[in-house]
């Protein structure tokens, strides 16, 4: 990890940012003291990072201690080409107004760009801060795509997926590929709405059929039973789940355990690699979702994962928001390096605009682009689960079915309603 | 309550042998100095916004403490009013672009109105069975703040501006947001003081030790643990809505059941009816959870601990052991 060892912090820069882990430095008693607003400068201009992610919640296992891992990769990638890089890390508990607090603290005192963040409020909440304050803000982890939209930033870059994204990909590319009627099971909210209006979209566009939709209400519901045995009646050849987290994991169970997956397949719009890998192959089989990265794509993807597993939480893969926290970094250290450090530390929309006049390439997500809404592009792919029988090994569990080209992955500009793009 | 006679010997007033001034005991009156002294050193010694936070939450805790230190009222659900204090000054200062004092003044309004409405239902009833209704009220608050269209859902309010108070002064800048949320806070405070000295706090105190005589004594208790209720739901709203515009953000987390459980367990941990407790409460909870966030999880089991270890050990809570050990009445 390219933490330098002479660029002495002012002691409050690091340690008073609640659930900041400096090696070797806690010291109880320097804690409180901390606190102080003297500004972080360090004698040799050093990039600091702040890895602000879910560490204790839900989330934890996609994102969490296995972006930070990814970041640090990153950072000592970048170290050994001479960038003297270091990477801070906190845990926001999927609060918005814990991550607001600790960004806003940290960008007081002296770090550069704040990377991940899963959960779109505290992302949006940050969104807006990186901007006032004008840092950088290196987002991989949430969902939402307003942050490129109506919430568009010229301080932040969105990199690694969207529900746009999911949404076309599981919708259109499922359609095409056979699965064209659809029934959903949606979380009662906002969110699930959104999910389940843009992904009923695309599979109407592509010639499928939604033959119906249950809510459920957000949050509470742990008992689906009665939203699995409507869907079965629907005989839809897909059921589409509009949720995320532990909903999608509990109604997956209890549609295994309803032999629903007899005769329909199940989508999950918002799932990720890591779940599967917690539900269990025999379980998730069969389970249809959509990533833009997964370990085993190609040589570059495996090369990358075998170079991070030493760093990761129980040596797994990572999953595609800690490969995107891996790519973002990059990039934004490529820039750095090419503006010079002191100049992307004092400007922050420079340095994304540089992001932005950079083409991308990274072991990742390779060759892409980053357009002048914030948003990274790179294609999209629709996975199917692996049986038991068809998995070689203990990470090997996903097929591609489809790939979507990464200029038609994403939402295109003019749809998406930001301001930036129409100055 | 208008027409109930309340006249100043009715009820015995507080022993006046120490009240230097306001109805502040000597002890008081010093630790009131100590915290404005605090209010002004500790924006040049610890980061502004974190004291921000802490005085919003300490506001809150202020006002429920009104509820349940001096008229013996649990409501489980004052998460609802300091959310819906957040939602409407975050939707009037980014949506109606209003002044930051209004958006402030109208969510401290909306909520003391929300605070009617719910607390005529509650107070009807005693004991579990009020912490029961409003705790369901405030769950009903809290689905209505996940459907509607104006609170942004999961997302919240994001991006309320500061704007300048009065039109001059501008907020973006920490140092005169700080001002702002110390002035409102310790104006709240020394209000919350003042109703509890005067004839009609008398009368709340005296609902808490025995409602029926208070009843016999000629007073319509209803109507002033109502007034009560809505002064305590409209000063959370403040609390919450002053929190909103510190932050720019207005999201669930703050109308959510374990807010209403945060401020209970603060209130405990400082000292129920205790004048300083609400505030050593807060403080010590948001600083715990601010510097203990590295342990994740923990941060709950260890608030559990604390709230377990006040309620077998020292059950006056912080401050009001600290009296009690002093012999004085803080």
């Amino acid at each position: 990890m390219a933490t330098h060892q002479r660029g002495r912090l002012p002691s409050g820069a690091q340690l008073s940012a609640p659930g900041v882990r400096r090696r070797g430095v806690l010291a109880a008693a320097g804690a409180l003291a901390a606190t102080g607003t003297v500004p972080a400068r360090a004698q040799t201009p050093t990039i600091r990072l702040g890895v602000l992610t879910d560490m204790s919640g839900t989330y934890r296992d996609p994102t969490g201690p296995g972006s930070v891992a990814c970041t640090q990769q990153a950072a000592a990638e970048m170290a050994s080409r001479g960038l003297s890089v270091e990477v801070l890390q906190a845990d926001h508990q999927n609060k918005p107004d814990v991550g607001a607090n600790i960004a806003r603290q940290w960008y007081d005192q002296g770090v550069d760009a704040v990377v991940d963040v899963p959960t779109s409020s505290v992302a949006l909440a940050i969104n807006g801060i990186a901007r006032e304050k004008n840092k950088v803000f290196l987002n991989s982890g949430a969902a939402t795509s307003d942050l490129t939209g109506p919430a568009c930033s010229p301080n932040t870059v969105h990199f690694t997926y969207d529900t746009y994204m999911l949404a076309k990909s599981t919708g259109a590319a499922l359609a095409k590929a056979g699965g064209d009627t659809w029934f959903f099971v949606t979380a009662d909210y906002a969110f699930g709405h959104a999910l389940q209006r843009d992904t009923a979209r695309f599979v109407e566009a592509a010639g499928g059929k939604v033959l119906g939709a249950a809510r459920y209400p957000f949050p509470a519901t742990t008992d689906f039973s009665a939203f699995l045995v409507q869907a079965q009646s629907s005989r839809a050849k897909v059921l589409g789940l509009a949720n995320a987290g532990t909903d999608t994991a509990t109604c997956i169970k209890q549609a295994r355990e309803f032999g629903l997956t007899r005769n329909m397949r199940i989508a999950g719009l918002l799932m990720s690699f890591m779940e599967v890998h917690s539900l269990g192959l025999p379980t998730a089989q069969g389970l249809l979702m959509t990533e833009p990265f997964y370990w085993d794509l190609n040589d570059r993807t495996r090369a990358f994962s075998e170079r991070v597993r030493p760093r990761m939480p129980g040596q797994a893969m990572p999953a595609q928001v800690q490969a995107g926290c891996y790519g973002v970094a990059m990039h934004y250290l490529k820039a750095v390096a090419d503006m010079g450090v002191a100049a992307a530390k004092a400007d922050g929309r420079a340095a994304v605009a540089r992001m932005k006049a950079m083409p991308t390439d990274d072991d990742a997500f390779g060759q892409g682009r980053i357009r002048e809404d914030g948003r990274k592009i790179h294609p999209s792919y629709l996975f199917e689960v692996k049986a038991p029988g068809e998995s070689r090994g203990q990470w090997d569990y996903l097929k591609v079915v489809a790939t979507t080209p990464a200029e038609e992955a994403f939402r295109p500009m003019a749809e998406g309603g930001c301001p930036l793009v129409r100055s | 309550m208008s027409d109930t006679a309340i006249t100043a010997g009715a009820l015995p007033a507080p022993k006046a042998e120490n009240a230097v001034a306001w109805g502040f005991s000597r002890a008081q009156f010093g630790a009131l100095a100590a915290m404005i002294v605090f209010l002004a050193v500790a924006p040049f010694v610890l980061y502004p916004v974190f004291i921000m936070k802490l005085l919003c939450f300490a506001l809150f805790a202020l006002a429920f403490n009104l509820l349940i230190g001096y008229v013996g009222l649990l409501s489980f659900g004052h998460a609802a009013y300091f959310g819906m204090g957040g939602y409407i000054a975050g939707y009037s200062a980014k949506a109606l672009g209003l002044s930051p004092e209004l958006a402030i003044l109208g969510g401290g309004i909306v909520a003391g109105l929300l605070g009617a409405v719910f607390g005529w239902i509650a107070i009807r009833r005693q004991g579990i069975y009020f912490a029961m209704i409003t705790l369901a009220l405030a769950q009903m608050v809290y689905f209505f703040c996940v459907q509607a269209p104006f609170t942004g859902g999961e997302d919240g309010i994001q991006a309320i501006p500061r704007g300048n108070l009065l039109g001059v002064v501008p907020l973006d800048r920490d140092m005169n947001m700080y001002w702002l949320v110390a002035g409102i806070f310790l104006g709240s405070f020394l209000l919350i003081h003042r109703i509890v000295h005067s004839p009609f706090g008398q009368v709340l105190k005296a609902i808490r030790e025995n409602e029926p005589r208070t009843t016999s004594l000629g007073y319509k208790t209803d109507d002033y643990k109502l007034v009560a209720f809505i002064l305590s739901s409209a000063l959370a709203g403040v609390a919450g809505a002053t929190k909103s515009l510190v932050f720019g953000i207005a999201t669930l987390t703050d109308v959510h059941w374990s807010m209403s459980g945060e401020v209970v367990l603060m209130t405990l941990v400082g000292g129920l009816g205790t004048t300083f407790g609400p505030v050593i409460g807060a403080a010590v909870i948001v600083t715990m959870q601010n510097y203990l966030a590295e342990l994740g999880a923990w941060v709950t089991v260890i608030q559990g601990v604390i709230f377990v270890a006040c309620v077998l050990a020292f059950r006056r809570g912080i401050i009001g052991e600290l009296g009690n050990l002093l012999k004085v009445k803080l």
